[in-house]
């Protein structure tokens, strides 16, 4: 016992000193740290442990992207080229219609369904055909379904950033979860309303010609041309308009979108410029319909039909509308920003306003200084000077907590304090158990060295088994845990490691050095 | 200066002695809390339920009555409101609402813009059906394979008689702590299941101390009765049991009283959580062993093959 190995010794000393250096910068103010790390290397410890949404303040939003939506709008662009298809080669249906992910129709004579099957099938090999008496069904095939759910994610998650970028929050972080969602993190954000309104739109413009002769409330539409709402903000026009099916221009010929006002009115307008494509189809629409309306359709509803006066050839143009600024700016910012390839919805919203955060802080501190103090004054009245040196190693092992943190680049947050708050009281247990079996081999009449030796040999096994089944449900509450409890589970598995090394290595070392220069004769415990 | 011993040396309690009176009362512990659990069920939080919780803080005592009736005509079903610490501190729980999440998104709004300016939103909690029923599903799934996997690490360790009195003593901890938040209707959130798990993971530990003694004592005294060897092995631990929870449970009651509202909940669950793990460690794990005896070493191994074996735990 008196024995220590001296690569033990070096190695623990080693371990603590390097804790105590990456452990530091969580002591110094940011500033004051930026300043030091320009010029130094970037493994160097200047890394904090960051702190999570729920203690800093801000704004976490999970979000679904839709995907059956875009697959239906695929199908509807089927289902136009199946209609002319079937046209072309002379088969009567009825009832088609794209449903949940599925496109349908009756064949009118049974005898032609292989030949419509066919037809549809040749449209896209991506399509999986199946026929049921007169009816046919096309659905994508999984594979397909899911390359689109994909893109559509990936897709999303650019045109998120963009919106978000453009709102000017700062340091958002945005990434996929699972098949088909979205993370949004909006650290500081204490009210997500504007961004979740920015990002609850999918902001598709399209310029469709108006049909002013058919009556929107007719029932009946020729074909081609479909009912839609106006926008809330569009005031002037009447409620309902009929369209062209598909836009005579679509939006993401857009190049930019910027807000303005009106020179006349003084209202505030959105001003757009499309791209050399874009220019060139908008100047021969307008050209062909002088003296027809234009409908501008954002995500299906007409905010304004202005009556084409001329050909515009500029390559770009006003919409206007009652929008009041903030609307302008935010309809400027997404037609930028682009159109989401699917609706989002907010499946999950936590947001922690600063003042809450602050609050928590200053708990956890309180809580945690508490804490410290009360095991370290239990531990001294009840095991004395072997209690002080169970404290040097709980210090230690808090230092070591610090580093490992700071080091993973985890995050901190309330329940992760209250896992850092608990594994104070855990920490000691090892050394509980230690010493009370150094005390009872002592009374068992070994001598000083045996005891010590025999205590830290015959407890460990204890020791390890005890804090393996704590660690197991740590490793299960990460795996299946979400958000802050993800916090505690990392602090309490990281607290329970290294206090497993500090409570024997350190612990040992200094009853190691205690025993070389004091050569006690007996144990006080 | 002499430590104090908190535990006095050598006591000589009948833990065994006690285990009808002890098993009856666990007996009854569990048959509560189930009936509990059965009738009134768990006061689930939104991460469950799904729904709406804001904490919001006026300028100026808040004014219940104003409040509740601006947010009772905007039929947003059951709209919950509580003062809870500072008196401009409300709490307002909404009940989840008819259709998809849009209509969650919207009700917050409507709270929003009803409550109007002058206020301070400090936590606003949504969470829709689908993710509310996957926290469900994987909150289960994690308390599951938590009391699995623990029983398979005691059972790798220990003899099987040891594994299945343990999980016995760590489901009757965690069953306690489920009775006490479907009797008191505490809220059961997220961290509430972080706890139950902790407590899953850390009560075992007081059982372990008590058999690794148990198991040592088995190979040492090969001829001692199982109920006094035992009950001398629950003595002998008992300092250990009590120093080693008492280290803990002063910790919790730390964050009970300074670690705030959000985390009352987690440090409720894990203090009774940790006594009742103390308790059942003694009463229910070790004395079930007496109805499953482990085997005892085979007659002609010697004292000393038995300790090689414990320091071989080491």
């Amino acid at each position: 016992m008196v024995y220590y190995a001296r690569w033990k010794i070096i190695l623990v000393l080693c371990v603590v000193v390097l804790s105590a250096l990456y452990a530091a910068p969580n002591l110094i103010p940011q500033d004051k740290l930026d300043k030091w790390a320009q010029g130094l290397p970037s493994w160097m410890p200047l890394h904090k442990i960051s702190l999570g949404l729920d203690l800093q303040g801000g704004s976490h939003l999970l979000l679904g992207v839709e995907v059956k939506a875009v697959v239906n709008e695929y199908l509807d662009g089927v289902a136009d080229s199946a209609r002319s298809d079937l046209r072309k080669a002379d088969i009567g249906y009825s009832n088609l219609a794209t449903k949940d992910g599925v496109l349908s129709f009756d064949v009118r004579d049974e005898a032609q369904a292989a030949a419509a099957r066919d037809a549809v099938a040749s449209i896209d090999q991506n399509l999986v055909v199946t026929l049921d008496g007169a009816t046919v069904s096309a659905q994508l095939s999984e594979k397909a379904y899911k390359d689109r759910a994909t893109s559509a994610v990936a897709q999303s998650i650019e045109i998120i950033r963009r919106r978000i970028d453009e709102s000017g929050t700062r340091e958002p972080l945005i990434q996929q979860q699972g098949i088909d969602r979205v993370l949004v993190q909006l650290p500081g954000v204490g009210n997500p309303e504007h961004i979740k309104r920015l990002l609850g739109q999918t902001a598709k413009l399209g310029f469709h010609l108006v049909n002013e002769t058919a009556n929107p409330r007719g029932g009946s539409v020729p074909a081609g041309f479909r009912v839609m709402p106006a926008a809330p903000n569009n005031l002037k026009g009447p409620p309902l308009y009929v369209v062209s099916r598909r836009p005579v221009v679509s939006g993401d010929t857009l190049t930019d979108a910027q807000p303005s006002f009106d020179q006349q009115s003084g209202r505030p307008v959105v001003n757009f410029k499309f791209d050399s494509i874009g220019a060139r189809r908008f100047g021969d629409v307008t050209r062909d319909n002088i003296g027809h309306q234009l409908a501008i359709v954002l995500d299906d509803k007409v905010v304004s039909a202005p009556v084409i006066q001329s050909a515009i050839t500029g390559g770009s143009g006003v919409i206007s509308g009652s929008f009041s600024v903030q609307e302008a700016n935010d309809l400027a910012l997404l037609l930028r920003a682009g159109a989401l390839p699917a609706p989002l919805t907010v499946l999950e919203e936590r947001t922690v306003g600063p003042g809450l955060g602050a609050d928590s802080i200053a708990a956890g501190e309180i809580a945690s200084g508490i804490g410290l103090a009360v095991v370290v004054v239990f531990m001294v009245l009840s095991y004395g000077r072997f209690g002080v040196y169970a404290n040097i190693a709980l210090v230690a092992n808090i230092v070591m907590l610090l580093a490992a943190l700071s080091l993973l680049g985890a995050t901190l947050t309330l329940p992760g304090i209250a896992g850092i708050v608990l594994t104070m009281g855990m920490a000691v247990d090892a050394n509980v158990l230690i010493f009370e079996r150094i005390r009872e081999e002592y009374k068992g009449g070994r001598g000083v060295v045996g005891s010590i030796d025999a205590g830290f040999n015959r407890a460990i096994g204890t020791i390890t088994d005890s804090n393996l089944t704590t660690l197991i449900a740590a490793a299960l509450l990460y795996g299946l845990g979400s958000g802050s409890v993800r916090g505690f589970a990392v602090t309490l598995a990281i607290g329970i490691l290294t206090s497993m090394f500090s409570a024997i290595m350190i612990t040992r070392l200094v009853i190691v050095f205690w025993v070389r220069s004091a050569r006690p004769k007996i144990i006080n415990l | 200066m002499r430590p104090i011993r908190w535990i006095p040396d050598n006591t000589r309690f009948n833990f065994i002695g006690w285990r009808h009176i002890t098993f009856a009362i666990s007996f009854l512990i569990v048959v509560v809390s189930f009936g509990s659990l059965a009738t009134r069920g768990l006061n689930f939080g939104i991460d469950f339920e799904g729904g709406t919780l804001m904490e919001v803080k006026t300028s100026g005592p808040a004014d219940m009555a104003d409040m509740r009736g601006k947010l009772d005509s905007l039929g947003l079903g059951e709209v919950s409101l509580q003062q809870f610490g500072a008196p401009d501190e409300v709490m307002i729980r909404i009940k989840k609402q008819e259709g998809d999440e849009a209509a969650q998104a919207a009700a917050i709004n409507a709270v929003k813009q009803s409550l109007g300016d002058g206020i301070e939103y400090r936590r606003t909690e949504f969470v829709g059906p689908q993710v509310g029923d996957q926290l469900k599903h994987d909150g289960i799934l994690a308390v599951t394979l938590a009391v699995l996997g623990i029983m398979a690490y005691v059972w790798f360790r220990f003899e099987w008689q040891y594994a299945v009195a343990a999980i016995v003593a760590l489901l009757h901890d965690c069953v306690a702590v489920l009775g006490l938040f479907s009797l008191t209707q505490m809220e059961f959130n997220l961290t509430t299941v972080a706890a139950v798990l902790t407590v899953a993971g850390y009560s075992i530990n007081d059982t372990v101390v008590v058999f690794d003694r148990t198991r040592d004592d088995l190979r040492k005294y090969r001829k001692k009765r199982l109920d006094i060897l035992i009950n001398d092995a629950n003595n002998q631990m008992l300092a250990r049991s009590i120093m080693t929870s008492m280290t803990v449970i002063l910790t919790l009651l730390c964050l009970l009283v300074f670690g705030g509202d959000v985390l009352r909940g987690f440090s409720v669950a894990m203090t009774v959580g940790v006594l009742v793990g103390t308790y059942s460690s003694i009463f229910v794990a070790t004395a079930l062993l007496l109805y499953m005896p482990p085997r005892r070493t085979p007659e002609g191994a010697t004292d000393k093959s038995a300790e090689k074996a414990t320091a071989g735990d080491a």
